[in-house]
């Protein structure tokens, strides 16, 4: 079977964006509490530059998965498993794509302009607005909390498929062939 | 710096009729600053400033300008920026207050098109520094507008780990837009 696994773009880009995602979370928890220094400075722009680059990345992702179907469940999987896969699946992309729009809408609100890699400049929808800003960020902050409990979930029921039901949802998204 | 403003006050003080001299109408003026700090152009501005500016189209060799910046207020663009920038690293303005502009020399370029040059004062630091003007009447007033370059390090703008300018450049942009009351003798 030609299609028992994700193809090779999907799986790269799934883990690329994974760990992109888990190092951004934990510098955007870091950086915020810091005093006011070019570190910080630095930090806040990388962490901009990470969240385009994982907004830019799903795109891509959404679009290849648009053109390419995805690997079936595999066939004992019960329905409100497949369900409750697919509802998590829609979940996570969402959040993935709109966090990243929140942080830059609320940055542009603060005053601050995202150039990109400090080159490409990113227009900025909003004008200045304090109260905006801290309500986008607040916004920003929260759905990150939740995307944190979302991957957890993820994570768990990979976990739950690779070692309790021993089937390939795993594997296929690792690389490997199926079990049997 | 004392020398100076004597220097400039007994200017102000003989300079003939011919001149005027006029405080600016203040809501309509300003003086702004602009940098990049990690690429992003930030802007800020001075939001209480003194200008006393003589100027006679049909002479304006003798044109003058004495400008004092009070440097608490100061707006960096953003609160937390506002808040940084008056600290000892960067404007430090407990200890010094006020910055200062004073013309040494104001050349025509063209119709309308001037160069001053004079001192820059900031945190104690005094510069040469030199900026195109235009002048224009507008609504009987007159209009001065310019902008040059100055470097923050210059002036000790941005001390201690802050004189990194891979975070916030060294180039600063000032913008100045004065609009006088006054229209002078003719």
């Amino acid at each position: 079977m030609g299609n028992d696994r994700w193809t090779w773009t999907a799986i790269f880009l799934h883990w690329v964006v994974a760990t992109l995602i888990v190092a951004n979370f934990a510098l955007g928890e870091y950086m915020g509490d810091l005093a006011v220094s070019p570190m910080k400075l630095r930090l806040y722009s990388y962490h901009k530059w990470l969240g385009v680059t994982v907004f830019a990345l799903t795109i891509i992702r959404l679009a290849w998965r648009a053109f390419h179907a995805p690997p079936p469940f595999p066939a004992g999987m019960p329905s409100w498993e497949r369900f409750a896969a697919k509802a998590a699946h829609a979940l996570l992309y969402a959040l993935i794509f709109i966090i990243p729009l929140a942080g830059w809408l609320g940055s542009s609100a603060h005053g601050f302009q995202t150039i990109y890699l400090g080159v490409i400049p990113i227009p900025d929808l909003l004008a200045k607005n304090n109260e905006l800003s801290e309500l986008l960020e607040e916004v920003h902050e929260q759905l990150n909390h939740a995307l944190l409990l979302l991957v957890i979930a993820h994570a768990g029921a990979a976990m739950k498929h690779h070692f309790i039901d021993k089937d390939d949802i795993l594997r296929r998204m690792i690389g490997l062939k199926g079990r049997k | 710096m004392k020398r100076l403003v004597a220097l400039v006050l007994t200017m102000l003080i003989f300079i003939p009729g011919a001149l005027f001299s006029a405080p600016v109408v203040k809501d309509k003026s300003s003086i702004g600053f602009a940098t990049r700090q990690m690429g992003v152009p930030v802007a800020g501005s001075f939001k209480r400033f003194d200008a006393d500016v003589r100027f006679d189209p049909k002479d304006a060799g003798k044109g003058s300008a004495s400008i004092t910046i009070y440097m608490d207020e100061v707006d960096a663009g953003s609160d937390d920026g506002t808040v940084e920038i008056k600290r000892k690293p960067w404007f430090d303005v407990k200890g010094h207050p006020k910055a200062w502009f004073l013309s040494t020399s104001l050349k025509e370029l063209g119709p309308g098109r001037y160069e001053v040059a004079g001192k820059m004062t900031i945190k104690g630091r005094t510069r040469d520094v030199i900026a195109p003007v235009t002048v224009k009447k507008e609504g009987g007033l007159w209009l001065f507008e310019g902008a040059f370059a100055i470097n923050r390090l210059d002036f000790s703008i941005g001390e201690g780990p802050w004189a990194d300018t891979g975070t916030v450049d060294d180039k600063v942009e000032v913008r100045f837009r004065l609009l006088l009351t006054a229209t002078g003798k003719k």
